[in-house]
């Protein structure tokens, strides 16, 4: 029942020039993630010590590392790494938010404030001070990046889907449900729940190239994702490394990130003017 | 207003005091004990026992905790174990690079973030308009360490006309200005593309309100309508916003300060991770949390002074 106004939205995206490049870009993203194995034109940990840091080629279309690997295949499994992080991240954080959000804001009073300044307290940490504080302790690698997105998007979350239960939780149907006895998990995942998640879906998508850049960003700095694993940020890292000798390899390492976080930006702001007609008719015209 | 004030300040003083106490549990939360894991392969049980002792980790957890309080509230963050100095002189030397560095990045993104917003909305719905959208939203999510490596390739390497590395030379000025320029702009650039979409969807806003129409009404040119009249109200939620994105300049610093080799907080604290020197570490998020939730506070403290709705809705 709802497919008319879907394909409408997804017209919409489409006739708008900045969305559909945003649409474009991310499906070649997402593309490059799950077909790495086929696209890949060498194994992206195979060494060839000879041949390295090499300026584009046919052989090798973008070069290669200080230890000879291909960059272009290091490139497209880096795709995988940051989108299987990403998407892990964000679903765990979305879940923990939701069921966070739901009990404040359907609970009692005073854990709704004590949950409420704990994501005060969370929120109010400068994000890259408390993900290094995280790496110190736990040591760098892929289980506490995760973590940390986890950590760091959650009181956002939470506090949504808090705001959304609050304002529903004296609705007539609310109230109906509970007189005629239906227990709280079942009013909480059956009637607030499909409710209040469709904002949040949006925020989440919206959040997937933040996860991106940080990963990059952590895994540049070696706190993310450890070699030879590999990731944007570490190939980032060795482009850098090797700014002076090759330019090519720090350039073939900017440029997906650079493509990445603008695709999903894109996207995510046509889709919002295409679902949200407030917007839409905000927009100059 | 006053009652606001201090409810503001206990607040932000309970969440530093949550937050240092959760990062304290946490480093006792670990497997291993700090002493062994920081030493890594090297720990030998003597250098292990002097460590522990050093770190004061031979003392029951509660009165670790209570001396870490007791002394941060003196003033005194503890010592470095690895260079035996004292953290808070490193910090109070790291932290006016990183203030220098946010402070020269926020001021000319503000310039001219402001500039093209009042731009893009007197050309609104032109070519021009749709051209500054676009550069606005590239701006704000290409990530700041991309855009500091491009430009470190470009300026320094490529045409050699800014120093790679370094913050320049003590007590040389010039060098020193150099040396901030393309950190800056790596910093300041995502906030150029923010406030310009801010400041022309307040400005766009305010636009439409009785007094713009008024001033209109009364034949004044539509320059002074603009600057004079929507400009200056479309500035004070700027004022929340660029308080609280301090915490994201501040996280851009890190990774800046990192590709440029610039003594700061954000190489202090790096340096730091990789060593596990939990006192600096420790020491360098406290020190910056707290001035965040100072900056934060003043802010929220400054708009209920400056926009009369929200005075009012506290005043209730």
């Amino acid at each position: 029942m709802r497919w008319p106004a879907d394909t409408r939205a997804l017209r919409a995206l489409i006739r708008d020039p900045m969305g559909l490049m945003g649409l474009i870009l991310v499906a070649l993203f997402i593309l490059m993630a799950v077909a790495a194995p086929l696209l890949a034109p060498y194994d992206p940990l195979a060494l060839d010590v000879r041949a390295k840091l090499q300026s584009p080629s046919l052989a090798h279309w973008l070069g290669t590392d200080q230890l000879g690997r291909d960059t272009l295949s290091r490139i497209i499994y880096g795709a995988r790494t940051a989108l299987t992080i990403a998407l892990t991240a964000i679903a765990l954080a979305g879940s923990i938010g939701i069921l966070l959000g739901l009990i404040a804001g359907y609970g009692p009073r005073w854990l709704d404030a004590a949950l409420v300044l704990i994501f005060d307290a969370l929120n109010s940490l400068p994000m890259m001070m408390f993900a290094l504080a995280i790496i110190t302790v736990l040591g760098p690698g892929t289980g506490t990046l995760i973590l940390v997105v986890v950590l760091v998007s959650i009181p956002g979350y939470a506090r949504l889907i808090r705001a959304q239960t609050l304002s529903l939780r004296s609705a007539d149907f609310i109230v109906a449900e509970q007189a005629i006895g239906a227990s709280t998990p079942r009013i909480l995942m059956h009637h607030l729940l499909p409710n209040v998640i469709g904002p949040l879906c949006i925020v989440l998508s919206m959040d997937i190239p933040v996860v991106i850049m940080l990963e990059a960003g952590l895994s540049y700095l070696n706190l993310g994702v450890k070699p030879p694993t590999p990731s944007w940020g570490n190939i980032l890292y060795d482009g850098y490394t090797a700014i002076r000798t090759s330019s090519t390899l720090v350039i073939a390492a900017g440029a997906p990130l650079v493509l990445a976080t603008l695709g999903f930006t894109f996207l995510g702001e046509g889709l919002r003017d295409a679902l949200d007609p407030r917007f839409a008719t905000a927009r100059p015209r | 207003m006053l009652t606001y004030a201090i409810k503001r300040v206990a607040l932000a003083a309970l969440i530093l005091f949550v937050v240092m106490l959760a990062m304290y549990g946490m480093v006792f939360l670990v497997p291993g004990d700090p002493a062994s894991v920081a030493l890594g392969p090297r720990a030998t049980p003597a250098l292990k026992a002097m460590l522990t002792e050093r770190m004061g980790l031979d003392q029951p957890v509660a009165v670790q905790i209570w001396r870490f309080f007791a002394n941060a509230a003196q003033g005194d963050l503890g010592i470095d174990v690895w260079s035996k100095r004292p953290v808070l002189d490193q910090i109070l030397e790291a932290f006016p690079q990183t203030l220098l560095l946010g402070l020269v990045a926020l001021s000319w993104a503000l310039t001219l973030g402001i500039t093209l917003g009042v731009l893009a909305v007197v050309y609104r719905g032109t070519f021009i308009d749709r051209a500054l959208g676009l550069v606005s939203v590239s701006f704000i999510s290409v990530p700041s360490f991309v855009i500091a490596i491009y430009l470190l390739l470009i300026f320094a390497v490529w045409l050699q006309w800014l120093p790679a590395i370094g913050a320049g030379k003590a007590g040389d000025i010039p060098s020193q200005i150099k040396a901030l320029i393309l950190p800056s702009i790596a910093v300041g650039i995502g906030w150029v593309g923010y406030l310009a979409r801010m400041v022309r969807a307040s400005m766009l806003e305010i636009m439409a309100a009785n007094h713009i129409r008024t001033a209109r009404a009364f034949g004044l040119p539509e320059r002074k309508v603009v600057t004079r009249y929507a400009l200056r109200l479309a500035i004070v939620p700027t004022i929340s916003v660029i308080a609280v994105g301090l915490g994201s300049i501040l996280s851009s610093a890190v990774f800046v300060e990192t590709v440029f080799s610039r003594p700061g907080i954000g190489t202090l604290i790096t340096g730091a991770v990789f060593k596990r020197n939990y006192p600096v570490v420790m020491g360098t998020v406290l020190v910056t949390t707290a001035f965040y939730l100072l900056v934060i506070t003043a802010a929220d403290l400054l708009i209920a002074k400056l926009d009369p709705r929200v005075r009012d809705a506290l005043a209730r």
